[in-house]
């Protein structure tokens, strides 16, 4: 029997056409005042994190390492982001999109810098050189205070932030990162996770593979930061500290390592929580607890395990569905 | 038993969609208090402050003044006749939560927010609050930039606050050290990572030079450190008449032991930050005749302040701090101001000339509240006398105002 098949233009056709419903429906929802303030505001925050935790997914889910200094890619984006936008270079969208792009290579040439030394490392000492990285920026940070502000931080940030600009962004990150582990490079960082040795021995490059998929995942991280920028109009270095990185591991842990959708729906359920649980006072503090807790105990690879979102497979399946009873049928008669 | 995959998968899938559910019926849910009668109008506000996490100590001491407060207005029959309602928000001392935060209350629909209490979060907040002219006031953030805009040169007109500012305080104590200590020579340590810390320093130093307090030494730590003995030695070897250390009280535990054993013999100087300190020491001894400034002082025996220390112990079995004392004067000005608008106005609660006319009425606050006389100069910063605070017989005793 054959299998049913969508050609690969139809596949893109879906897509495309999923994508830009979504944009149109969004942005017409988060403009026509349907959402409350707060939901608007959430919907951002979303966003923003969507983008870090499916970006540290590269690191932590497809290449299998444990890096604990995602807030700092996040902080160099952030500042380089918002020092661009200060200092009115360009004007207009030009600008707009610079920052973002001025912020993606700042924070993938830091990605490329601490890689190479980071990542001769494995495991938990690769964890510690991260995490000191990323306290090391958030300290160069209070230390500079002629260029980035020092701990008053960096006040009249222009507010560039906005919901189409942002989703065009995170399905940017989603699809660049898609593509690229379906292709020969993605899978050779994959082959990297599995067996390292056995994947050297095959003439997989392992440091060219590993630095690239952490000085992309800074890169996405730097996109976010400068999101994060534009969304406050105001930077400290405060919030960049050890905790946002936690917070973002746990998102991406929680979704399932190696799952984007898992990334999407973990960032996006638990950037949402504070505030649907605002009813339940301190009590929420406890209830986040026992449900990472829960999760991990029953669904220890996390929500959605290394599974990923397919459209066409579901589509493909349903169609193979109907193609075999089709045949059963035929069969009786 | 062991579950068989299959089996976990379905148990995983019963756990989400229970969740989801769980939050659902969760959305929608307001922290309300105060007003009973649902259908009769109320006056709505929010507070807005961290509640839980590192710093929470200071929102929750905010909070507990702020609704002592409320609660006796609305026990007394509330503005007139209207109960006050209040919401609250958690920021998490994190910028973007406060942000959140404050769209939150608005949409809860109220009318002013007495908030935030940490100067990161407000300021992240003060400018979209200006863009909506809302009447705001913070118990604590002591940022120069909380109201005022330097770079811009724009005033936050809806933004004020009960507190002093960092740089007022550093001014007082220089002040304090030359003409009441009499002191010739000063040093000064201060934290690199907070920003309070090095306003104060600042400012401090500024003013030493204008009235001939010779600054001799300047040392810095950083944000997490807890050994300062080098320093401490640096600082002993000039040996000053007076060192001031301008950071918050859980530091100055830390460190008054190590200057004594570093041979510091130089009177301690503080600010507001240290209220609280003699709570964090386990040895009072080595603070023995230093000075602090604070808003507040338990020991202040004008009949205002040792009847609200007396209500205050009655609900909630504790003494009152300085933040307590200044989140009750924060509301107390803001409703003495919606009040004014109430008599003396007919618009609605919300729209934004309510909002204009509470603002102005703010700014011509002319109240004496618990933490002193307060009005309010063109910056929104309040014009009040500071509380010198000496410790003396191991204990934090009232010197005096300065």
């Amino acid at each position: 029997m054959k299998e049913f098949r969508i050609p690969m233009p139809a596949r893109y056709g879906i897509n495309l056409a999923l994508i830009a419903m979504f944009l149109i429906t969004g942005n017409g929802v988060m403009t026509s005042g349907m959402l409350s303030r707060a939901q608007g505001a959430i919907v951002i925050e979303v966003g923003i994190f969507i983008i870090l935790a499916v970006s540290l997914n590269v690191v932590a889910g497809y290449l299998g390492q444990l890096p604990l200094g995602h807030a700092g890619f996040m902080a160099v984006g952030a500042y380089s982001a918002a020092i661009f936008w200060r200092s009115d270079v360009l004007s207009g969208v030009p600008s707009i999109i610079g920052g973002l792009l001025v912020a993606g290579l700042m924070a993938a040439i830091f990605g490329i810098i601490i890689g190479i030394p980071a990542l001769r490392l494995k495991g938990d000492y690769l964890a510690i050189i991260t995490l000191g990285f990323g306290e090391i920026i958030r300290v160069v940070i209070i230390n500079l205070p002629q260029i980035t502000g020092g701990t008053p931080g960096l006040l009249n940030i222009p507010r560039h932030t906005n919901f189409l600009l942002l989703y065009v962004c995170v399905i940017i990150t989603c699809a660049v990162i898609h593509m690229m582990m379906k292709s020969r490079h993605g899978r050779a960082i994959l082959s990297l996770r599995e067996n390292e040795i056995a994947a050297e021995s095959c003439g997989v490059k392992t440091t060219y593979y590993k630095v690239m998929a952490f000085s992309l995942s800074a890169f996405f991280a730097g996109v976010a930061g400068a999101f994060y920028a534009g969304t406050l109009g105001m930077l400290t270095p405060g919030p960049f500290n050890f905790m946002k990185s936690i917070n973002i591991l746990v998102m991406v842990v929680l979704g399932g390592m190696g799952s984007m959708m898992g990334s999407v729906i973990a960032a996006s359920i638990l950037t949402a929580l504070p505030l649907l649980m605002q009813g339940l006072n301190d009590y929420r503090l406890i209830i986040y607890a026992l449900m990472l807790i829960i999760v991990m105990i029953f669904k220890p690879s996390g929500l959605m395990g290394t599974y990923d979102f397919s459209l066409s497979r579901i589509l493909e399946k349903a169609g193979n569905w109907m193609m075999t009873r089709g045949d059963k049928k035929g069969g009786v008669a | 038993m062991r579950l068989t995959s299959k089996s976990k998968r379905v148990l995983g899938v019963v756990l989400v969609v229970a969740l989801a559910f769980a939050l659902a019926a969760c959305n929608g849910g307001g922290t309300t208090g105060g007003g009973e009668a649902n259908d009769a109008e109320t006056i709505r506000v929010g507070l807005l402050g961290p509640y839980t996490g590192a710093v929470a100590h200071f929102g929750l001491a905010v909070r507990e003044g702020a609704l002592l407060y409320i609660e006796q207005r609305n026990a007394a029959g509330g503005i007139n006749g209207m109960q006050i309602e209040y919401f609250w928000f958690d920021d998490e001392h994190d910028p973007i939560r406060a942000l959140t935060g404050y769209n939150w209350l608005l949409d809860q629909e109220v009318t002013a927010i007495i908030g935030g209490v940490t100067s990161g979060p407000t300021m992240a907040v003060v400018p979209q609050a200006f863009e909506d002219n809302m009447p705001m006031i913070t118990a604590s953030a002591t940022h120069a930039g909380v109201t005022y805009d330097a770079e811009n040169g724009v005033v936050f007109t809806n933004m004020f606050r009960a507190c002093f500012i960092d740089p007022f305080q550093g001014e007082k104590m220089a002040e304090f050290a030359r003409n009441v200590l009499e002191a010739e020579t000063a040093a000064v340590i201060f934290n690199t990572g907070v920003d309070y810390s090095i306003g104060l320093q600042e400012a401090f130093v500024a003013r030493a030079a204008a009235i001939g307090l010779e600054v001799v030494t300047i040392e810095a730590y950083g944000v997490d450190a807890v050994d300062f003995t080098s320093q401490l030695t640096n600082i002993a070897a000039l040996n000053p008449d007076v060192l001031f250390i301008p950071d918050y009280f859980s530091i100055i535990a830390l460190m008054a032991p190590q200057a004594i054993n570093a041979g510091v013999t130089a009177t301690l100087l503080g600010a507001d930050g240290w209220d609280g300190v003699m709570d964090a020491m386990t040895d009072p001894s080595s603070l023995e005749g230093a000075f602090y400034m604070s808003g507040f002082s338990v020991e202040d025996d004008t009949p205002k302040v040792q009847d609200f220390i007396t209500r205050f112990m009655e609900r909630y079995g504790h003494e009152p701090n300085m933040f307590s004392a200044q989140g009750y004067d924060a509301a107390m000005i803001l409703f003495a101001a919606i009040e004014h608008v109430e008599n003396t106005t007919d618009h609605v609660q919300g729209s934004d000339e309510y909002r204009t006319a509470v603002i102005n009425a703010m700014a011509a606050t002319n109240l004496t509240g618990v933490t002193g006389h307060i009005t309010y100069d063109r910056f929104n910063n309040p014009i009040k006398t500071a509380v010198m605070v000496e410790i003396r017989d191991g204990l934090a005793r009232f010197w005096g105002t300065f």
